[in-house]
């Protein structure tokens, strides 16, 4: 079977800014994304996810190491300040090259 | 007599002070906050449709102008007590805006001691929403730009009156308003089986989860002191002075003065801290929040709302 190499970088963060983040990501050139509400706990404190300004969400996207890089550089500094943010990469191997 | 939906309430505390298990499932808190925001507007429309429109307009007037000027009185206050820039923006944007449960709770209150009030009460909870908004993100613009000399560049005014007017609580209340007022009595028969009715039942059940809520902000009190403890006190009865004063100011019955004072006290958990968090990133979201749910929340439906209900009630000698 036919494997390329991709990034797949996951973002988790507030849900509050999870609609600027899909706006970010895309502009940045990811082709697409995933996101899953998620709860748990750090260096914000607890986050149960039982009520609005309590969310958590995990955005996944996979793409190439290039443009992996820009998005998390931006991110990072547009809300690495003042919102709840991990971010990490791993490398994954996909099928379907173009789709990435 | 406390309400029967109070002790709803006090018992998600106690389960979230005991460490207990319960835990409201998100998708039910999430329909039940729908419910409780169509079946309020829903109410209030069945009403409006027979008012004559221009009589309820100084009204809302006077109910934008309190929204909007809270968060300005406020501030200097909580910089005076030593609150950063924009926290004390944004909590003043908490109080300017409206808690709609609490809403309920006082009306449920009215209704169980016979107290009229005006029934297109809703109509003012709709319009109280976005004000304290709007100021508490122009304060913290201002206080921005006098600290570093720029104004915060996050989120720009349209997104947020966007984010504020078609979110799910002005657009659910407004929303319910109007198919209420369309509708009328005749028209929405068919449905209140299910949005009329039940009302009480939902409350409650609401209300256990935001007990369950509530009784995790009480923890973070701790961390931030004794001032959140007298803001989250001190603040609601002050307020609930001006917003008697409002009421009686615009003429209103004195089950309508105590919704008016309530409606002034009460700070918002929903609809504020996802615009407060946008629009002003710098302030602590936490902080706001332990303030409005944590402490404003319980003070206002346990003590509060007897105590605004008994001074209408002495005021307009009701």
């Amino acid at each position: 079977m036919d494997k390329h190499q991709r990034t797949l970088l996951v973002i988790i963060a507030e849900a509050n800014i999870e609609r600027l983040l899909v706006q970010d990501v895309k502009r940045l050139g990811a082709a697409g994304y995933t996101v899953i509400d998620v709860r748990g706990g750090g260096h914000s404190g607890v986050r149960e996810g039982t009520w609005e300004a309590d969310r958590t969400i995990r955005m996944e996207v996979i793409c190439e190491e290039g443009v992996a890089d820009r998005i998390a550089q931006a991110l990072l500094k547009a809300y690495g300040q003042h919102y709840g943010l991990t971010i990490y990469f791993s490398e994954v191997q996909v099928l379907r090259p173009n789709k990435f | 007599m406390i309400d029967v939906v109070i002790f709803f309430f006090i018992l998600g505390v106690f389960a979230r002070l005991v460490g207990s298990d319960l835990r409201l499932p998100e998708a039910l808190y999430e329909t039940l906050s729908i419910y409780l925001l169509l079946a309020i507007g829903l109410k209030g429309g069945i009403e409006l449709s027979q008012q004559p429109m221009l009589s309820v307009l100084p009204q809302v007037i006077g109910v934008a102008l309190l929204g909007f000027c809270v968060p300005f009185l406020l501030y200097p206050l909580l910089r005076a007590l030593r609150f950063n820039a924009p926290d004390s923006a944004s909590i003043g944007a908490h109080f300017g805006s409206v808690s709609v449960v609490t809403f309920a709770v006082v009306t449920a209150a009215l209704m169980r001691e016979g107290i009229a009030y005006e029934a297109h009460a809703p109509l003012w909870v709709a319009v109280l929403e976005a004000p304290g908004l709007i100021a508490g993100v122009l304060l913290a613009r201002l206080g921005s730009k006098s600290a570093d000399g720029s104004a915060g560049k996050a989120g720009h005014w349209g997104e947020l009156l966007h984010d504020v007017v078609f979110g799910k609580s002005v657009l659910l209340l407004l929303g319910g308003l109007i198919i209420g007022a369309v509708a009328g009595e005749a028209g929405t028969q068919p449905i209140k089986a299910l949005f009329i009715d039940p009302f009480k039942g939902v409350l409650a059940l609401f209300l256990l989860e935001l007990g369950l809520v509530a009784g995790g902000r009480l923890a973070e009190v701790k961390r931030y002191g004794w001032q959140v403890v007298a803001i989250g006190v001190a603040f609601p009865l002050g307020l609930a002075v001006i917003g008697t004063g409002l009421g009686l100011l615009l003429g209103l019955s004195t089950g309508g003065v105590a919704v008016m004072a309530t409606l002034a006290a009460s700070a918002s958990y929903i609809a504020a801290p996802t615009a407060m968090r946008i629009a002003v990133p710098a302030a602590n979201a936490g902080l706001s929040i332990t303030i409005s749910l944590g402490i404003v929340f319980p003070f206002n439906v346990v003590i509060g709302i007897p105590i605004y209900i008994a001074l209408a009630q002495w005021i307009t000698g009701g």
